[in-house]
């Protein structure tokens, strides 16, 4: 079990359920092989990294509540070290998607994920960011985020429990500290989008070119 | 309701009925600008609730639930329709209520209905750009119509306005636009944490003065009034708590007294009382997070925390009885989901003292704090009339001095067995409309007091049939929400869904209150003045 290599202070590998994809992604990282020097700063940068996760302050409706509970007193996720919520985008680390994203504010969250800088995760909080939720027979909702913006951790629930939004935070700052920090931009679950871009990059410069002739 | 009654005979095109408490006025639409303003003038219907607008497949047409302010208790609906559903135009009444403005534009985003001079006829909810009006019976969902955006809206398209006048007996087409060129704009959201949600304020600045200020919705416009025509009732009122999620209850319970309503069904009397002080906590709840909210706006996190601290024993509450924490889901149509929790009294009545204590730490750590009083002391001054005439219900128009609380007017479910007295003031500044919130708190605990030792005993819900098919006809019903009047309009053919199903959004009208308040003041006091509204964005945009 290659999971057990990583260390999360916070909770037992036991407690975490379904690893699978986990290991698979392990697997790939030790097949591909890494130069040991790389791997050991990578592992000091990720442990710091895992463990300052600034989010963005993004709540669209009833799961921004619950976020906010997680924020105070009780549930306090300045334990883990991801208390710093920003208001800029250009601040944060990853940004909570919680609550209903709809056809006008699609682009909006875009752009916002656009303007976060590298490395940059996103979690879907509640079942409306997962999948549209109770709101999937509607005409104006998106049928869950990840038709605009590439999701890192899931989060089922209406709203989830604060208890529920810390074991995906745990989720999360595993995944972040079995990454190689390094070669980020090359991150298996990246290489779609940025293939896209380079696509979309290349038929404009076919248009230009066209045009221009 | 007689006086009305025989005034409006003077009208010779007017046809009345009485409904109730509810008096119907159908009018011919040429007639509709003259008796709207005989009812505002004559009549004295001040406050205009909701429009309403309505398909009737064969016609387009519009209902204007009224009400007035000597006279609460009585309502009158205004009906009119038109044939024309290729280019239906109907006449304002922006003039004669200023809350009509919003409600127009909503009519139209949703129906295509044009109201002829009104200023501003661009949509509310949608995109500039989206094919169809969804409210209609033959509006096509297909979603290749409408694909998922990838660009923001175009802010030509946001500034374009178009409006339609009556010229010579002709409608005149014409557009403007909403800002001068050399204006000083700034964007406020959508993604703004000051504007306690995704709502999107374009405010035109003069220095450090505000000019004017345009209100954007449906960043979050979920489509729910759609949705419910297709759904069953019980199924409905799932989505009723997810409106105004910080008064989830009470709206719920909006929706199932009026399908008791519809269906004559007897409730029990120990479900009445089960309601009522599950409305009061989530009262306290919501007031509670609107006051560390507006801390929290004002740069004390302190105050935030201890705000949070406070509502986490109301969530316990909800979690042991109701099985969870925010959408409680628990009111269903004929009384409550399941019996409370043995430990629920007790733990109420633990709560009410240590709640009373709060609120002294409250009073002594903010509400005397010379900074919070210079930042809300003389600021977003709101006249009675205006509250009135902007249809700002709850406690921000009771701050204001109008005495608007339908747990008094109309009281429903257990509120005629408690004792309490409406929380009014009159000065309508910021700082009322945050004291009101901290005294309706200790009026909220006076009730639960008197309530929870006297749940009768007996069954917790009515039964009903497997299949609620609520009967032909028009239902209403107003509830008091924290934030202020909330609406149910249903009108049924006989079938187990709603032909059409319309919620007023108390916080729509508190967006409206935003600009006259706020014009002319400084943009720091836009935030402070926001906050002390205390509006939740998916709640106007349903």
């Amino acid at each position: 079990m290659e999971v057990k290599d990583i260390y999360i202070k916070n909770m037992k590998t036991g407690d975490f359920k379904e690893n699978e994809y986990l290991e698979e992604y392990v697997k790939e990282l030790k097949n591909n092989g890494v130069n040991i020097f790389i791997s050991k700063i990578d592992d000091v940068i990720n442990w710091g990294r895992s463990n300052s996760v600034w989010p963005l302050t993004f709540a669209t409706s009833c799961c921004g509540i619950e976020f906010m509970c997680l924020g105070a007193a009780r549930y306090d996720f300045a334990r883990f070290g991801w208390e710093v919520t920003r208001n800029s985008p250009r601040q944060a680390d990853v940004v909570f998607v919680c609550g209903t994203i709809v056809h006008k504010m699609a682009p909006v969250l875009k752009r916002l994920y656009d303007q976060m800088a590298e490395p940059k995760y996103v979690m879907a909080f509640g079942s409306c960011a997962i999948s549209g939720g109770p709101f999937k027979s509607s005409y104006h909702t998106v049928m869950g985020v990840d038709e605009v913006i590439p999701v890192d951790v899931y989060i089922p629930g209406c709203p989830p429990r604060p208890d529920a939004m810390i074991y995906g935070m745990m989720q999360l700052a595993r995944k972040i500290k079995m990454q190689e920090f390094f070669r980020l931009p090359l991150q298996p679950d990246m290489k779609p989008y940025l293939e896209a871009e380079q696509e979309e990059l290349k038929e404009k410069e076919e248009v230009a070119d066209g045009t221009s002739k | 309701m007689g006086q009305v009654n025989e005034k409006l005979s003077t009208l010779a095109f007017a046809v009345v009925e009485e409904n109730g408490k509810t008096l119907n006025v159908t009018v011919p639409k040429e007639n509709l600008y003259e008796t709207a303003s005989f009812l505002r003038k004559s009549c004295n219907c001040d406050f205009l609730m909701d429009i309403v607008g309505m398909d009737y497949t064969d016609s387009l047409g519009t209902v204007y639930n009224l009400s007035n302010t000597q006279d609460p208790a009585q309502l009158v609906a205004l009906k009119t329709t038109t044939s024309d559903r290729e280019n239906p135009l109907l006449d304002s009444v922006h003039d004669l209520w200023e809350s009509a403005g919003l409600y127009e534009r909503e009519v139209y985003d949703f129906l295509g209905i044009r109201f002829l001079n009104h200023p501003d006829m661009r949509r509310l909810f949608l995109r500039q750009d989206w094919k169809g009006h969804p409210l209609r019976k033959d509006y096509d969902a297909n979603p290749a119509l409408n694909p998922v955006p990838m660009e923001n809206e175009p802010i030509e398209d946001m500034e374009t306005v178009p409006a339609i006048e009556l010229k010579m007996g002709q409608p005149v087409e014409s557009t403007r636009k909403l800002f001068a060129e050399d204006e000083y704009i700034v964007n406020f959201g959508p993604q703004h944490p000051a504007t306690h949600g995704v709502l999107h304020l374009r405010v035109s600045l003069e220095g450090e003065i505000i000019k004017k200020i345009d209100p954007n919705f449906g960043y979050i416009h979920r489509g729910i009034e759609k949705m419910s025509e297709a759904y069953t009732y019980p199924q409905i009122l799932h989505l009723t708590d997810r409106l105004d999620y910080l008064s989830g209850t009470i709206n719920r319970h909006a929706v199932c007294l009026c399908c008791e309503k519809a269906l004559e069904l007897e409730v029990p009397e120990r479900a009445h009382y089960i309601r009522t002080i599950f409305d009061e906590l989530t009262r306290i709840a919501s007031h509670l997070l609107g006051w560390g909210c507006m801390a929290m706006d004002m740069g004390s996190i302190t105050a935030f925390v201890y705000g949070m601290r406070d509502r986490e024993k109301i969530m316990d509450i909800f979690e042991e009885t109701a099985g969870a924490r925010l959408m409680v889901n628990y009111n269903v149509i004929g009384g409550v989901a399941q019996d409370i929790h043995p430990d629920f009294q007790r733990k109420v009545k633990e709560f009410i003292p240590y709640m009373r204590k709060m609120l002294k730490e409250h009073h002594l750590l903010f509400t005397g704090n010379p900074i919070a009083r210079g930042r809300m002391e003389g600021v977003g001054y709101l006249s009675r009339e205006q509250a009135v005439s902007l249809g700002t219900t709850g406690p921000s128009g009771r701050a204001s001095g109008w005495s608007n609380d339908v747990r008094k007017i109309e009281p429903y479910a257990a509120y005629r067995h408690a004792d309490f007295k409406e929380v009014l003031r009159r000065e309508g500044m910021t700082f009322d409309r945050y004291i009101i919130r901290l005294d309706e708190i200790l009026e909220s605990l006076n009730i639960i007091e008197q309530l929870i030792d006297n749940i009768p005993e007996g069954a917790y819900a009515a039964k009903t049939k497997a299949i609620i098919r609520l009967p032909e006809g028009e239902f209403f019903q107003r509830v008091e929400n924290a934030r202020g009047e909330f609406d149910v309009y249903i009108n049924s053919k006989g079938d187990k869904s709603p032909y059409r199903i319309k919620f007023r959004s108390p916080c729509m009208t508190l967006v409206n209150t935003l600009i006259p308040t706020t014009v002319g003041s400084k943009v720091a006091d836009l935030i402070m003045i926001g906050a002390s509204l205390d509006y939740v964005v998916p709640c106007i945009d349903r």
